[in-house]
């Protein structure tokens, strides 16, 4: 125990040169793909385009939670992982280019900035003062500035520890993340609410920031997990990763997994109880169409198939069933945002087709081909962090 | 000095590192029936001890699915058939409204059993009582030592040896652990009069101070405020509404429930033009009327309703009801009869339920018929 606590196992190694190829092709596939789309329905491919917007921010913000929880707790299991989530956690620079087809599409995709809907609607005429497009626009911009400065100074104080190994980094990330989690907690729910509520602008929702939170972390750690496996596997990061800091990963995921579904829960059971027509017509498309099989399919695939995987102790550390995990509640993340979404642009019911694909196949070959481009020499771990001997050693 | 038995032989160590160290070796040895009390937790040592994971989780996680099924079944037959009311416009078997209570009868029937199981089978009841306790071992490992075990039940228990191995991890105490004879003659024995006598002491001063409580105290002020808060009684004064008084008036035009207006009170004639039956006469409503009839009508009527009454000239005899007159009548008209009363015939209307006196009319309809047959009606 004791005797092998300094001993990190580490040589940087270049991620094949592969990977980049690979994004790139991606990427090119999805923009084709998402060009056509747009071509054929500029609404459409916005909607898409804003459901994957939504999905790289969820990942973004998840990541840049996890890292803030690190600093802010001191928590030990995390470190040897950090790096990694600081290079994923980029997606966050990625995502605004996404919101472009929305801005182009204003009125298609957010009724209330249309003054003419406006005019003709009483209730919307009182959410003036917050729904309308130059405040949007503001809040928009604020919250990308704010989580970029925040995600940044994380990176930064991160990576100058590799070559100066000094405890005031470790100090100002600290004070950092305290500061940070209010601006978390405003900004995510303003994203929220702006970018997934306000589709449907007469609806609202109190719960619908912590429900979009709840939904963000549990992304980010499943790309987190993902990537994670993926690298540890190859020989990637330190030696010896594995065993229980694998367990705290898996036993995140099943946690949140189960704060997602109180929640989402809780924003159900409150509208069903209550029964206020301003709330429950937002139901009316997903329950009362063919969007219902997909509404049923929610809890399932959301809440029950993760929590039945994830809930014995072997498969929260095995690194095969994790990822399958990891892929799991993300693919529910993009269909929970997709349910949440789509019934406002087609109430009639359940659609699909290659147009739904194009977004989120540009987004995934966007996140490899940056990742892969940010990767090239650097270290994978955070090799002078005084925690990684602890976070590598680290036992339950 | 007492006959003394070896339970184990037992080592004490100064820090966690060695005594997982300790742990590894004596599982290393070929030791089975071993132990390890420390005064915390210590990280890693299930590993070290190779213990097996614990079983207890798959009687929680089945006990959980036992409790939320119960929760689920119990409530769905409470509230969808045996008793079902309508709760704020929702289904009788409202599942929404289920779930939370269904996730805290799981969490509560899994951890309460996880518990009791954990103590009936895991820790082996009615062992109450253990050689370790009130032994130097115990008292130092409870403090600030760590100490491993060897029993001397193990297949390979041999009180030298282990005394070697503990002395070459280096312990800094090695101490034999003894049976204490008088505590295994008198283990299990929960009838002790102090034992006893401290129950029935329990017994009597929790029941009393719950009667106290809720049959005394309550009722002595201050702790009366709830019966002296302000509220409106019956029939009291208030000037809280316009008309003063406390009492309000249903909504004009509203009908309770179960409940409908006669509107034909003391008008017969009226009610025989606009009152029509609204059952249909079948098996059922016969059956029903045929019962409501021999009950309440009979008496007086007779059985079949030709005025022979039953009754031995307490009372006058009611006429015949197969009198042209009653045949011609309508059965708003009967219903009118049967409602108010007739001369000396009381109001039935208490007694008999609106849709039972039109089953009666059917059924009165049913004796006059058969009674007065027709030619076809016997082909």
């Amino acid at each position: 125990m004791s005797q092998q606590e300094n001993n990190i196992v580490y040589t940087q190694k270049n991620l094949p040169s592969k990977l980049l190829t690979i994004g790139v092709v991606i990427l090119i596939v999805g923009l084709v793909l998402a060009g056509a789309s747009y071509l054929i329905d500029p609404v459409r491919a916005s909607f898409n385009s804003l459901i994957s917007m939504m999905f790289g921010l969820s990942v973004g913000l998840g990541i840049l939670f996890i890292i803030g929880l690190e600093h802010l707790t001191g928590a030990v299991w995390s470190v040897p992982f950090r790096r990694v989530a600081e290079y994923l956690g980029g997606i966050l620079y990625i995502v605004p280019i996404l919101a472009i087809p929305v801005f182009l599409n204003m009125h298609g995709v957010f009724s209330w900035s249309d003054p003419a809907v406006i005019a003709k609607d009483h209730v919307l005429q009182g959410k003036v003062p917050y729904l309308n497009t130059g405040f949007f626009y503001i809040r928009f911009a604020l919250a990308f500035i704010v989580l970029w400065f925040f995600f940044t100074m994380f990176k930064r104080n991160s990576i100058k520890m590799d070559s100066n190994p000094s405890e005031s980094y470790v100090k100002s990330s600290k004070i950092l993340s305290a500061v940070m989690m209010p601006f978390f907690a405003i900004f995510t729910t303003i994203m929220a609410v702006d970018w997934l509520m306000s589709v449907v602008p007469r609806w609202f929702s109190t719960i619908f920031g912590v429900y979009y939170f709840a939904g963000s972390f549990l992304a980010g750690l499943g790309a987190l997990t993902l990537v994670v496996i993926m690298l540890n596997k190859r020989g990637y990061l330190a030696k010896g990763l594995g065993g229980d800091n694998y367990y705290s990963l898996g036993a995140f995921m099943f946690a949140i997994t189960n704060f997602w579904s109180y929640i989402a829960f809780s924003q159900y059971m409150l509208i069903w109880y209550a029964n206020l027509p301003e709330e429950t017509f937002w139901f009316i498309p997903r329950l009362h169409t063919s969007w219902v099989w997909m509404t049923a399919g929610l809890p399932l695939i959301k809440f029950i198939i993760p929590y039945i995987f994830i809930l014995s102790q072997p498969s929260k550390k095995d690194p095969k069933r994790l990822t399958i995990a990891a892929i799991m509640i993300m693919f529910g993340h993009y269909y929970d945002l997709f349910w949440l979404v789509m019934p406002a642009y087609h109430k009639e019911g359940f659609f699909f087709s290659w147009n739904e694909l194009a977004f989120p196949i540009l987004l995934i070959g966007a996140t490899i081909t940056y990742f892969a481009i940010v990767t090239k020499n650097k270290n994978l771990i955070p090799v002078n962090d005084p925690k990684l001997p602890q976070g590598i050693n680290f036992h339950l | 000095m007492q006959e003394k038995v070896l339970y184990a032989m037992s080592a004490l160590f100064d820090t966690p590192d060695a005594i997982i160290q300790a742990a590894e070796s004596v599982q290393k040895a070929g030791y089975k029936k071993f132990d390890v009390n420390t005064p915390y937790p210590v990280h890693g040592m299930d590993n070290a001890m190779k213990l097996k994971p614990s079983t207890l989780g798959y009687f929680a996680f089945i006990i959980g699915i036992f409790g939320a099924i119960m929760a689920v079944a119990g409530m769905g037959y409470l509230t969808g058939v045996d008793y079902p009311n309508v709760m704020g416009g929702k289904p009788f078997f409202a599942l929404p409204a289920f779930i939370p209570i269904t996730f805290e009868v799981t969490v509560l029937s899994a951890s309460v059993a996880t518990v009791v199981i954990m103590i009936a089978f895991f820790f082996k009841l009615p062992n109450n009582s253990h050689p370790v306790h009130n032994t130097e071992y115990m008292k130092n490992v409870s403090d600030d030592k760590f100490g491993v075990l060897v029993e001397a039940k193990d297949a390979m228990f041999d009180a030298a040896k282990v005394e070697d191995l503990f002395r070459s991890l280096g312990a800094s105490r090695i101490i034999p652990i003894y049976y204490d004879l008088e505590d295994i003659r008198t283990v299990g024995n929960i009838f002790r009069p102090k034992f006893v006598l401290f129950l029935a002491i329990v017994v009597f001063v929790s029941a009393g101070l719950t009667y106290g409580v809720l049959n005394r105290l309550l009722f002595i002020p201050p702790f009366t405020w709830m019966v002296y808060q302000p509220r409106v009684n019956a029939q009291q004064k208030s000037n809280m509404f316009a008309d003063g008084s406390g009492m309000r008036n249903p909504v004009d035009g509203t009908v309770a429930r179960g409940w409908m207006p006669y509107r034909y009170s003391g008008k017969p004639d009226e009610a025989g033009l606009n009152l029509v039956n609204p059952l249909i006469p079948n098996t059922h409503t016969l059956d029903l009327g045929k019962k409501n009839f021999d009950v309440y009508c009979s008496p007086c009527h007779g059985y079949l309703a030709k005025g022979d009454s039953r009754l031995r000239g307490q009372f006058p005899n009611p006429p015949t009801l197969h009198s042209d007159k009653v045949r011609n009548w309508t059965d708003g008209r009967i219903y009118a009869v049967i409602t108010d009363g007739q001369n000396s015939m009381p109001s039935y209307s208490r007694l008999v339920s609106p849709s039972d006196r039109w089953a009666v009319i059917l059924y009165i309809r049913e004796l006059q018929r058969a009674l007065n047959a027709k030619q076809e009606d016997l082909k």
